[in-house]
C-alpha cells in the first residue's frame, strides 16, 4: 500500500510537473510568436500609407567565377490598403536590350497564388503566366520570384528568436515560416532594428533547412516617413554566385490607380 | 539647298517635340540571318543553298503621362528572294492615356490569344508571310481604337481603315506554292477594294484563374481564297468581305495553363467554325535544376468550306511542343513543336534555340522539316531548312 500510495504520488507529481512544464512552454512559445508578429507587423506598418511608388533599379549579377552581367528595370507599386490582399505591381524591363520592354504585372495575394501576366514585345503579346514557380530564379539572378512577390505580413507566420546587435543598431531577431505554397523555404531568420523598424538582414534556409542565401539592405533613405533600402545584396553561400540590386530615382505619391495595373495597359509599356 | 532646311526644320521640330514631351528613347536590333536549304528546289527559277540576309527594326517612342509616340519602321534585305526584300511600318501611332480610356490613331500591331500552335483569334493584323511560314511575324495595321477600362473588363473599339495584302514569296524563293501568288491582281469583295473600312471589337476580362476576351470583326478577311488565273499561269489572291466572331479563354491552375480558341467565320463560303484546344504544363526547376521544362499538346479542329474558302492544313491536326528555359544569365532556351495531320499522319517540325551572347547579341538557329502531304504544305516538301542569325540589339 505505501509502497503504491509514493508511487502514485510521484506518478501524480510527476504528470503535475509535466503537465506544468508542457503548459509553460506552450505559452512561452505563443508568447514569442505573437512577439514576432507583432514586431514584423510593426516594421510592417512602418510601410503604410505609400499609396504607390515609382524606382529604378539597376541588377548586377555575379557568378563564382567574378563575372558580372547587369539588368536595368523599372518597377510601379501600388499600395492596397487591405492587409489580406497584396499590393499591385509591374516591372518593366529595359536592359540586357534583348528583353527591352518585357513586363511583369503581378497582384499579390496574401495566400492564393499571386496572378501574374507578362508581356513579350517581341510579338506584343500578353500572357497569364502560372505563379507557382515561386521558388525558380528570377531573370537568371540569385533572387527567387518569392523574393520579390512575398513581402506581405501574412504571407508568413513568426517566432521572435533574440536581441542582437547589427551594426550600430539593436536588432530583433526574428523566424518566419512561409504560410503559402511552393515556397523554396523551410523557413527565413529576419533581423529587423530596434530603432527604425526596418529590416536589415535576411537568411534563407533550403527545403533541407540549410543556409542557402542571405539578403542584407543597405543605404536606408526615409521619404516622408516610408523607409526604403537603396542596396540589397544577396549572396548564395551553395553557389558562391551573388546578386546586387541599387534603387535610385523613388517617387512616391504619384498619383498611380488601380488601372495603371490591369493587364490591359501592358500593351503599351516601355 | 531645301534639302538643308528640311533637314533644319525636323531637327528644330524634333528638338521641340523633345522639350515638350521629354527624351525620345531609341532603340531596336539589327539582325543577319542565314538561311539553308539541303535540298534542291522543287519548282523553277527557285534559288539552291543558302540565303542571307540583314533585317533593321528601329524603334523610337516619346511619352509623357498622357501622351505617347511610337514609331517603328521595318526592313529586310535578302540576297536570293526578291519579294523578301520589303519594308514596312510596324508601328507609327499617337496614343491618348487616361485613367478609363486610351485613344490611338496609326499603325499598330494587335495581338489577340492565348494559344502556342495557330493565332485563330488574332484578326487585325496581315500576315508578313515572306517573314516566316509560322505566321507569327506581322504588318502594321492603320487604325483608331478606343479602349474603355472598366471595373469589369476593358472594351476596344476598331475602326481599320486601309486594308494590307498578305505577302507572299515571289518565284525566286523558296516556301512558296507552285504557282506564284501575284498580289497586284488581288480581287476584293468590296467594290472599295483595300480601301474598305473595316471594323471590330474586342473584350477581355479575368475572374481570378479564369482570362478570356470575345471579339467581332467585320471587313475585308486577312485570309484570301488563292485561285489560279484562266490560263493557269498564276494564283490571283481574293479577299472576301466577312464576319468572324472570336472567343479565347485561358484557365490557369498550377502549373497547368489551359488554352481554348474559337472562331464562327461567316462570308467564305458556308459559315464554318475552328477551335484549338489544349494545355501547357511545366515542371519548374526541372529535377532541381534551375530550369523550366514545358510541355504543349494543342488539338486544332476547322470545318471550313472546301471549295469557298481558303484552304487550311490544320483541318485537324495534333501540336505537341516541348519547351526548354534554362533560366541563366544568358536566358538560353529550346523550343521543339511539331503539327501531326491526323487524317494522313504525316507531320512537320521546329526546332528552336537561342541564347543571349553578352549583353547586347543574340544569337538564334532554327531548324524546319516538312513531311506533311496535304497540298498546301507540300509545296514546301523540298524546303527543309537550317537558319541561324545573330542579333545587335541596341
Amino acid at each position: 500500500m505505501p509502497i503504491n500510495n509514493t508511487s502514485t504520488h510521484i506518478k501524480l507529481a510527476c504528470l503535475l510537473v509535466t503537465t506544468v512544464l508542457y503548459s509553460t512552454s506552450a505559452h512561452a512559445d505563443e508568447d514569442l510568436e505573437q512577439k514576432g508578429y507583432e514586431i514584423a507587423a510593426r516594421s510592417d506598418r512602418t510601410d503604410r500609407g505609400f499609396s504607390d511608388s515609382t524606382v529604378k533599379l539597376s541588377m548586377v549579377l555575379r557568378n563564382a567565377a567574378g563575372k558580372e552581367s547587369s539588368r536595368s528595370l523599372e518597377m510601379k507599386t501600388y499600395e492596397v490598403q487591405d492587409e489580406n490582399v497584396g499590393d499591385k505591381s509591374l516591372v518593366v524591363f529595359d536592359s540586357p536590350r534583348d528583353i527591352k520592354g518585357t513586363a511583369l504585372l503581378s497582384h499579390a495575394q496574401i495566400l492564393d497564388p499571386d496572378d501574374q501576366w507578362l508581356f513579350l514585345p517581341a510579338l506584343k503579346r500578353v500572357k497569364r503566366i502560372s505563379s507557382t514557380n515561386k521558388s525558380g530564379p528570377f531573370v537568371g539572378s540569385e533572387f527567387a520570384f518569392e523574393d520579390f512577390t512575398a513581402n506581405e505580413l501574412n504571407k508568413y507566420s513568426y517566432r521572435w528568436l533574440r536581441n542582437e546587435d547589427c551594426g550600430d543598431l539593436t536588432c530583433d531577431v526574428i523566424e518566419r515560416y512561409p504560410r503559402y505554397e511552393n515556397s523554396g523555404y523551410t523557413k527565413q531568420i529576419s533581423w529587423i532594428d530596434q530603432t527604425d523598424l526596418q529590416i536589415r538582414k535576411l537568411d534563407f534556409y533550403d527545403r533541407k533547412d540549410t543556409l542557402l542565401k542571405t539578403l542584407t539592405f543597405k543605404d536606408y533613405r526615409e521619404y516622408d516617413g516610408i523607409w526604403r533600402s537603396h542596396h540589397f545584396s544577396m549572396q548564395n553561400h551553395q553557389t558562391g554566385k551573388s546578386t546586387k540590386l541599387s534603387y535610385s530615382d523613388y517617387k512616391f505619391k504619384n498619383g498611380l490607380t488601380e488601372n495603371d495595373f490591369v493587364k490591359g495597359i501592358l500593351k503599351r509599356v516601355r | 539647298m531645301s534639302d538643308k532646311y528640311l533637314i533644319l526644320l525636323l531637327l528644330i521640330l524634333s528638338l521641340a517635340i523633345q522639350t515638350a514631351l521629354g527624351e525620345i528613347d531609341f532603340s531596336g536590333f539589327t539582325r543577319y540571318e542565314a538561311r539553308w536549304f539541303p535540298n534542291s528546289a522543287q519548282f523553277d527559277d527557285q534559288f539552291h543553298g543558302v540565303q542571307n540576309s540583314l533585317t533593321i527594326e528601329p524603334e523610337w517612342v516619346i511619352e509623357d503621362d498622357d501622351h505617347q509616340f511610337s514609331f517603328i519602321p521595318f526592313a529586310r534585305i535578302d540576297s536570293r528572294a526578291d519579294d523578301r526584300t520589303h519594308a514596312d511600318i510596324r508601328e507609327a501611332y499617337w496614343l491618348y492615356i487616361q485613367d478609363t480610356w486610351e485613344l490611338l490613331i496609326g499603325f499598330n500591331r494587335e495581338f489577340w490569344g492565348v494559344t502556342e500552335s495557330r493565332h485563330l483569334v488574332n484578326v487585325l493584323n496581315q500576315i508578313d508571310q515572306v517573314e516566316n511560314i509560322d505566321e507569327e511575324d506581322y504588318l502594321g495595321q492603320t487604325m483608331i481604337n478606343l479602349s474603355l477600362q472598366k471595373d469589369f473588363g476593358r472594351f476596344s473599339f476598331y475602326v481599320l481603315p486601309l486594308f494590307r495584302e498578305r505577302t507572299y514569296a515571289g518565284h525566286d524563293g523558296r516556301l512558296r506554292s507552285a504557282l506564284i501568288v501575284d498580289e497586284d491582281e488581288a480581287e476584293y469583295d468590296s467594290s472599295a477594294e483595300e480601301w474598305h473600312t473595316d471594323l471590330a471589337f474586342r473584350y477581355s476580362h479575368y475572374f481570378g484563374d479564369w482570362d478570356f476576351g470575345a471579339s467581332y470583326f467585320y471587313g475585308t478577311g486577312r485570309e484570301p481564297i488563292l485561285r489560279a488565273n484562266s490560263d493557269g499561269s498564276k494564283l490571283i489572291p481574293h479577299y472576301d468581305i466577312i464576319n468572324q466572331f472570336g472567343l479565347d479563354l485561358q484557365y490557369t491552375y498550377k502549373e497547368w495553363l489551359w488554352k481554348f480558341e474559337s472562331i464562327v467565320r461567316e462570308g467564305q463560303g458556308d459559315t464554318f467554325a475552328a477551335t484549338i484546344f489544349g494545355f501547357e504544363y511545366t515542371f519548374f526547376q526541372f529535377r532541381n535544376s534551375d530550369a523550366d521544362f514545358g510541355v504543349l499538346i494543342e488539338h486544332l479542329y476547322d470545318n471550313r468550306d472546301k471549295t469557298d474558302a481558303p484552304v487550311t492544313a490544320l483541318e485537324n491536326d495534333i501540336f505537341l511542343g516541348t519547351r526548354y528555359t534554362f533560366n541563366d544569365i544568358q536566358d538560353t532556351s529550346l523550343l521543339a513543336g511539331a503539327i501531326f495531320d491526323l487524317e494522313d499522319e504525316s507531320y512537320s517540325m521546329r526546332l528552336e534555340a537561342e541564347r543571349r551572347i553578352g549583353d547586347s547579341f543574340k544569337v538564334e538557329g532554327q531548324l524546319f522539316t516538312n513531311a506533311r502531304e496535304d497540298s498546301l504544305a507540300s509545296a514546301f516538301k523540298k524546303d527543309d531548312f537550317i537558319q541561324f542569325s545573330i542579333s545587335k540589339y541596341f
